[in-house]
């Protein structure tokens, strides 16, 4: 220890303090603070370059999953609309048979109807025309009367029986 | 490439010693080869007043030093400045204006035109030390580490303005230990809120540190981080920051440890106790900084040195080699320590520094 204490320089501690705090301020502003902010600069810059990245690749996932919904959205809507149309189609399908049914009911009850009124035509007009036969007839009938009894019933039988009555 | 490069540094090393070695041993043939090497090991290890990288007598018997005199800085009545190699190794009195002055086991002492050194009964000289603040060898050796370290990292930090934040040249191969000392030394410790003001002084220790120990296992010979003076400083500044930097929290965790946990009346007994040791803490963490710095470096060149030395005591086939196989491991351990060391510091400054800058959420 004495000896360790005889040792001690006083002017190399001196000088010791002396170059190492000059050394330490002239490279705290020349060197350390340049190097430490570039560091820091470097390292801030590859953070925010990967965080980047991540937030990219998180928004490609969910445009990616956005596309997928609305891809399936779309499906479903094509579906219904599928759906959609057939029903429609159905429906007018059965809409117009029964339209159709209708139409044609109506068709052939007016022509029924028709068919009716003809026949009702007709018959008044066969009534009328057997009247007038039937007067014709009378009228012959009386003119043979007329002639001879015999001949007068069996011309009135004869043109019975040619008639034919509907 | 690096391996090969440490490998034939180190063979360098291990030969330029083993030339200091053989000189001595040629020229003091009547020495004591063991008293030899201890002397030269203990110069080593203390700081020198001139960078000498060798030395050899010549024909004549004079000692010639091969090497760069230094500025000596006196404070002795003014201020005398002088080179030197008007000291001459202790060999000769340096005379400078009125005064004379002679270096006597490493230090420099006031004498009398004769250079005589007065010593009391525990042969201790008694002549005036002025006071020294001389430029000496481990003061160039700061000085070169200091202007490397300059040139290094603010090569690197312009390198960033000029790539748009990244390393380039030699500073990138320091960028990843920058960053090892903020992400596992200094955020773990101080915390993410506070780890940013200490940074300065964690990286630029931690450099000057690895570096001086890295020079000192050059051949150049210097023991700077092996200096008590040296670590006292550096542990000198980690104590003040600690201290000057202290929360509230840091002073009531030292003054009153147990909180609210028990009554005032019965803290006191215990305080009595725990309150010293507390403060004793202060003071023995950054103690224990400087002798472990300071021993580990220390320890290392005395081993280091003497396992080279011990290749001139065994002079033989079979023991030289092995002693300098044995060198060479220790010089690759050596250069683990050198970081190793210099990590520890700036680790435990940095738990230090943690500690000071603590706050609880209050209870």
């Amino acid at each position: 220890m004495e000896k360790l204490i005889s040792e001690f320089s006083l002017g190399l501690f001196f000088w010791q303090s002396a170059i190492f705090i000059g050394l330490l301020f002239l490279l705290k502003k020349f060197a350390w603070k340049p190097i430490l902010s570039a560091v820091n600069e470097r390292e801030s810059s590859i953070k925010d370059a990967l965080e980047a990245a991540k937030e990219a690749r998180a928004e490609m996932e969910s445009l990616q999953s956005d596309n997928q919904r609305i891809l399936k959205e779309a499906r479903a809507e094509k579906e219904a609309l599928l759906k959609e149309a057939r029903n429609t189609k159905a429906e007018i399908i059965a809409s117009a048979k029964e339209e159709a049914q209708q139409e044609a009911q109506k068709i052939l009850s007016q022509a029924q109807a028709a068919i009716q009124n003809e026949k009702r035509a007709a018959i008044n007009e066969l009534k009328e025309q057997v009247g007038s036969i039937a007067l014709d007839i009378a009228e012959k009938v009386l003119k043979n009367e007329l002639e001879h009894k015999d001949k007068q019933m069996q011309l009135v039988n004869q043109l019975l029986e040619d008639t034919d009555l509907e | 490439m690096i391996k090969k490069i440490n490998a034939s540094f180190f063979l360098f090393l291990a030969l330029f010693f083993a030339a200091n070695f053989s000189q001595a041993k040629e020229t003091e043939s009547s020495g004591d080869l063991k008293t030899e090497i201890k002397q030269y090991i203990s110069h080593h290890l203390e700081d020198a007043y001139d960078f000498s990288l060798f030395s050899y007598t010549d024909q004549a018997g004079e000692h010639v030093y091969i090497g760069i005199p230094l500025p000596v800085i006196l404070w002795d009545n003014g201020l005398q400045i002088f080179s030197s190699s008007k000291l001459h190794h202790g060999e000769s009195v340096a005379h400078v204006g009125s005064n004379y002055y002679k270096l006597e086991h490493g230090k420099i002492y006031k004498t009398d035109a004769e250079g005589t050194i007065n010593y009391d009964e525990s042969n201790h000289a008694t002549n005036v030390a002025p006071l020294d603040f001389s430029i000496t060898k481990g003061v160039v050796s700061m000085l070169l580490i200091a202007v490397l370290m300059f040139f290094l990292f603010t090569n690197l930090a312009k390198s960033y303005t000029k790539t748009g934040g990244l390393p380039a040249g030699v500073g990138r191969l320091f960028e990843p230990i920058v960053l090892y000392i903020r992400d596992d030394i200094a955020r773990p410790n101080i915390g993410e809120k506070k780890y940013g003001k200490y940074m300065n002084f964690l990286l630029t220790i931690f450099f000057f540190i690895w570096f001086l120990n890295l020079l000192g296992l050059t051949p150049l010979g210097v023991n700077v981080t092996g200096n008590i003076a040296v670590t006292f400083g550096l542990a000198l500044l980690t104590f003040v920051i600690t201290n000057f930097t202290g929360t509230k929290d840091y002073w009531l965790h030292i003054f009153d440890p147990l909180g609210g946990s028990m009554k005032w009346y019965a803290k006191i007994p215990l305080y009595i106790i725990l309150i010293p040791i507390e403060v004793l803490g202060i003071f023995i963490k950054p103690f224990s900084l400087l002798i472990r710095l300071y021993a580990n470096m220390q320890a290392g060149h005395i081993v280091l040195m003497s396992l080279i030395g011990l290749m001139f005591i065994f002079k033989s086939w079979l023991g030289s080699p092995l002693s300098f196989g044995l060198a060479f491991a220790i010089s690759i351990i050596e250069l683990l320590v050198a970081l190793l060391q210099a990590y520890i510091f700036t680790m435990l400054s940095a738990l230090y520094f943690g500690f000071a800058a603590e706050e609880h959420e209050h209870h």
